[in-house]
C-alpha cells in the first residue's frame, strides 16, 4: 500500500514526547523529525543562529561610534590596529593580530600619555558585536571600583583586527602596570555577542596566556556587567601585589560584596518580572 | 639528502624529506602559518612528482624528526614489523597507491600490510591520493573493536552520543542523553566533555552514566573526557571508568604540552584493563586528535601538519584503542580555512588511520570563524559514509552548546543510516529493539509511557 499523500492539517512531522525535557537544557532537544530530517522550522532556526554567528565575526569594529559613546563619557581614547591587513588575513594569521601595525606604534610612542596603572584595550577579537554591545558598559561599571582603589587609568585604546595579545604591546608603549583587553569571544550558536575580559600585569611583546587572567561570557544572559567588573576590580585589586597569571586564584566569588551583588540582581529580575 | 626535478625550464629542489612532504601537501591554511606550504601551484605539483619516485624503505632511514630526540620518532621505528612489509618494501609511494588502488589490496591484504606501514609512509601516500581515492581504500579496510559491543562490522557505523552541558548541570546532561538515545545514537560510547576539571565533579557523571546504562541494561559504554591522569586518580577511587580518553598529537614536544607521555598512556591502558569492565573485548582506549595540534604548541620540527596527524596514530595503534576521533574543524581556520580544506583534511586522517589499522572516527564540525558551514559538513558525512567512517558524533541539533562549535546531529546519522543503509553494533541495535526505540532498524514514535522517559523523575 502507498503511504497516503498529507494535505490539509496532517503533519509530516514525527513530533517527540520528550519536549518538556528542553527545559533543563539551552541544548536543541526534542526537534522533532520529516523522516530522518529536520523539519523545515528547525533547519530555519539554525541557519539564523549560524547567519548571526557568521556576521559577528565579519562585522568590522565601529571605530567612530564607540569614539563618540567614550567621548560621551568623558574618556579619553586613541585608535590603533594590528598587522593584519584584512579579516581574512586576521583569520589566518594569529601572529599578525598580535602585534601593532607599525604606524600605530609610532602613534602611540608619540602620543605623549603619561604612565598609568590601569589601561582598556578594546579589541574586536572574533566578533565586533560583542564588544560594540557591552565594551563600554563594562568599563562604566568598573570604573568607580578601580577609583576606589585610587588607580590611574590610562586613555582607552581601540584595536582592529586584534588578538589578545596585542594589548600587550600597546600596554609596553604607554607605560601601563596593568593592561586590560575587552574582546569579543568566538561566537557560538547561542552566544554571538559575548565578551572576555582579559588581565595582564606588566604588559609587553612576548607574554604568555598563562601569565593572564581571563573573564568570560560577559554578557547580559552570561555575567551581568555588575558582577563582571566587581571580578575584574577584585582581580585588579590582587594582580597589583602579586602579578597575574596561573597563581592568581579568583577568589572574587567568596566576597559578601558579590554575594550582596547577586542578591540584588536576582531581586532586579523578580521585579521586572 | 635532498630531492630534485625540473619541470620546463624550472628545476625544483626540496632539502629533505620532511621538505618535499610538506611542499606536496594539498593546500592548508596551517601549513602556510608554518611557513612549510608549496610557494606555488606548480611547486606543490613538482614536489608531488618527486615524492612519486621515493622509494618506501627510504622513511625507515631518513627519520622526519631525530631518533635520539622524539619517543613517537623511537616508537615508529622499534614497532616497525619487516614482515608484514615485505610484500611492499620494493615499492615507491607512487607504486604504493597504484598497489592500494588495484584488486591486490584486498580487505585482508591491507590488513596483514598494516603494521608494515609507518606514519610517513602513509601519510606520503595520501598526499598523492585524490578525495576519491581515499575514500576507495578507506572503505576496503577493516578494524573491529570490541568493549561491551562489537565496532567496526562492515556496513555498520557508530555514534558518539555528546550531550555537553556548559555547567556540567546532571539534568541537562540527562536530558540530551535521553534525546540521543531515543534518536537510536551512543553505540560508540556516550561521552562528556566536562566544563569543569574538579574530580568531583567528573565522578559525578561518570557514576551517573553508569547508574543509566546499568538501569536500563544498555550495551554501550560511557566516557568523560578528561586528563589521562585525572582518570588514573578516578580508577584509584574506584569511580565506574570504561573508557580511558585522551588527546594525543604527533610529536614527543606536543604530547608534553599535553602533559603526557607513552609511559602514562600505558599505565592508564592498564589500570581500565585490571577494571575488567568490557564484556565483549578490552579495547580500552579512547583517543582524540587533529592537524595543526603539534603546530599550535609550536612542537611541528617543520614537519607539515598532516604528516604530525599520522604520526599520532602511531601513538594511538601502539594502545589498541576502542575508538580514535580526529576532531576536523574545530581548530580553527588558521589551521584547516575552509569548508574544503577541511574535507579535505577529514578524508585524509580517515584513510590514514584506517590503514595503520585503526578504528577511526571523525568530529565532522566547524567553527563560526571558518569559512564553512552546513553544506560542507553534509558533504563530508556523506563521504565519510561511503568511506565506512568507523563512528561519527552525535550532538543534539548538532549545536554544541558548551564548546561552541557545530558538529553532526542525531538526525544526520539517521540520514547516512537510511542513504547507505549503515547499521549500528549489533548488541546496541538489539538493545534498541528490545526499547522499542526501534522497529527492524527503523526509528519509532514514541510516547510518554518509554521506560527511558521515567528517568528524569528519579535524577
Amino acid at each position: 500500500m502507498n503511504a497516503p499523500l498529507t494535505h490539509g492539517n496532517i503533519s509530516p512531522i514525527t513530533e517527540d514526547s520528550w519536549q518538556d525535557l528542553a527545559s533543563h537544557t539551552v541544548a536543541r532537544i526534542a526537534l522533532g523529525r520529516v523522516g530522518a530530517s529536520l523539519p523545515t522550522r528547525e533547519t530555519l532556526r539554525f541557519a539564523l543562529a549560524h547567519a548571526q554567528a557568521r556576521d559577528a565575526v565579519h562585522t568590522a569594529l565601529d571605530q567612530a561610534s564607540l569614539l563618540a559613546q567614550l567621548q560621551a563619557l568623558g574618556l579619553p581614547a586613541l585608535s590603533v590596529r594590528s598587522a593584519a591587513p584584512s579579516r581574512a588575513a586576521y583569520l589566518q594569521r594569529p601572529d599578525q593580530g598580535r602585534r601593532l601595525h607599525p604606524d600605530s606604534r609610532a602613534s602611540l610612542l608619540a602620543a605623549g600619555v603619561e604612565p598609568c596603572d590601569v589601561l582598556f584595550v578594546i579589541g574586536d577579537g572574533l566578533s565586533a558585536r560583542a564588544v560594540a554591545s557591552h565594551a563600554l558598559p563594562l568599563i562604566a561599571a568598573t570604573l568607580p571600583l578601580l577609583h576606589e582603589q585610587g588607580l590611574r587609568v590610562g586613555p582607552v585604546v581601540l584595536a582592529a583586527e586584534a588578538r589578545v595579545a596585542l594589548a600587550d604591546e600597546v600596554g609596553e608603549c604607554l607605560q601601563a602596570a596593568m593592561v586590560v583587553m575587552l574582546i569579543g569571544e568566538r561566537p557560538g550558536l547561542s552566544s554571538p555577542d559575548s565578551l572576555g575580559i582579559y588581565l595582564t600585569s606588566a604588559p609587553r611583546t612576548g607574554r604568555m596566556d598563562s601569565e593572564r587572567n581571563c573573564i568570560s561570557n560577559v554578557r547580559p544572559q552570561g555575567l551581568p556587567y555588575p558582577l563582571a567588573a566587581y571580578k575584574l576590580a577584585w582581580l585588579i585589586r590582587a594582580g597589583r601585589s602579586g602579578g597575574t597569571g596561573v597563581a592568581l586564584k579568583d577568589g572574587s566569588a567568596a566576597e559578601q560584596g558579590w554575594l550582596d551583588l547577586q542578591t540584588r540582581l536576582a531581586l532586579g529580575a523578580t521585579e521586572r518580572a | 639528502m635532498s630531492y630534485a626535478i625540473t619541470i620546463g625550464p624550472r628545476r625544483y629542489r626540496f632539502d629533505d624529506l620532511k621538505t618535499l612532504l610538506a611542499r606536496a601537501t594539498p593546500l592548508r591554511a596551517g601549513d602556510q602559518l608554518a611557513g612549510v606550504a608549496a610557494g606555488s601551484a606548480e611547486e606543490r605539483v613538482a614536489a608531488q612528482m618527486c615524492l612519486a619516485d621515493v622509494p618506501l624503505v627510504t622513511f625507515l632511514n631518513e627519520l622526519l624528526i631525530p631518533y635520539e630526540l622524539d619517543e613517537i620518532s623511537r616508537l615508529i621505528i622499534d614497532s616497525h614489523d619487516a614482515h608484514a612489509f615485505a610484500p611492499i618494501r620494493h615499492l615507491t609511494v607512487g607504486g604504493l597507491r597504484d598497489w592500494l588502488l588495484s584488486d591486490a589490496a584486498s580487505s585482508h591484504a591491507l590488513a596483514a600490510v598494516a603494521t608494515g606501514l609507518t606514519p610517513e609512509m602513509v601519510s606520503a601516500v595520501s598526499k598523492l591520493m585524490r578525495n576519491q581515492d581515499l575514500v576507495w581504500v578507506a572503505s576496503k579496510c577493516r578494524v573491529i573493536t570490541r568493549f561491551r559491543n562489537t565496532q567496526g562490522l562492515p556496513g555498520h557505523m557508530g555514534v558518539r552520543l555528546q550531550p555537553n552541558h556548559p555547567t556540567d548541570d546532571a539534568r541537562g546532561i540527562a536530558a540530551a542523553m535521553l534525546d540521543g538515545l531515543l534518536y537510536g545514537a551512543g553505540d560508540a560510547v556516550i561521552g562528556i566533555n566536562p566544563a569543569s576539571d574538579s574530580p568531583e565533579t567528573i565522578h559525578t557523571m561518570l557514576a551517573m552514566m553508569d547508574e543509566v546504562r546499568q538501569r536500563y541494561a544498555i550495551p554501550t559504554q560511557s566516557c568523560v573526557l578528561t586528563h589521562v591522569t585525572s582518570t588514573l586518580e578516578l580508577i584509584q577511587r574506584g569511580a565506574p571508568v570504561d573508557l580511558v580518553f585522551q588527546s594525543i598529537a604527533g610529536t614527543e614536544q606536543a604530547n608534553s604540552g599535553f602533559g603526557i607521555n607513552l609511559a602514562v598512556l600505558a599505565e592508564a591502558q592498564q589500570a581500565a584493563q585490571q577494571l575488567g569492565r568490557g564484556t565483549v573485548g578490552d579495547n580500552v582506549m579512547y583517543f582524540e586528535t587533529g592537524q595543526g595540534s603539534a603546530l599550535s604548541a609550536n612542537a611541528h620540527w617543520g614537519v607539515d601538519q598532516q604528516t604530525c596527524e599520522v604520526r599520532a596514530y602511531a601513538v594511538a595503534r601502539h594502545f589498541s584503542p576502542l575508538l580514535v576521533n580526529t576532531v576536523v574543524g574545530f581548530i580553527g581556520p588558521e589551521y584547516l580555512y575552509n569548508g574544503k580544506q577541511i574535507i579535505r583534511a577529514g578524508l585524509e586522517d580517515h584513510f590514514c588511520g584506517k590503514l595503520l589499522g585503526l578504528p577511526m572516527g571523525c568530529d565532522i564540525c566547524y567553527t563560526n570563524h571558518a569559512e564553512a558551514d552546513q553544506d560542507d559538513m553534509d558533504s563530508l558525512l556523506t563521504l565519510l559514509g561511503t568511506a565506512g567512517i568507523h563512528f561519527i558524533i552525535g550532538v543534539p541539533g548538532a549545536d554544541d552548546i558548551m564548546l561552541g562549535y557545530q558538529s553532526t546531529s542525531f538526525h544526520d546519522a539517521l540520514y547516512l543510516r537510511q542513504l547507505l543503509g549503515l547499521k549500528r553494533a549489533p548488541e546496541f541495535e538489539d538493545w534498541l529493539e528490545s526499547m522499542a526505540i526501534t522497529r527492524a532498524g527503523k526509528l519509532q514514535a514514541q510516547d510518554r509511557q518509554q521506560a527511558l522517559l521515567q528517568l528524569m523523575e528519579t535524577l
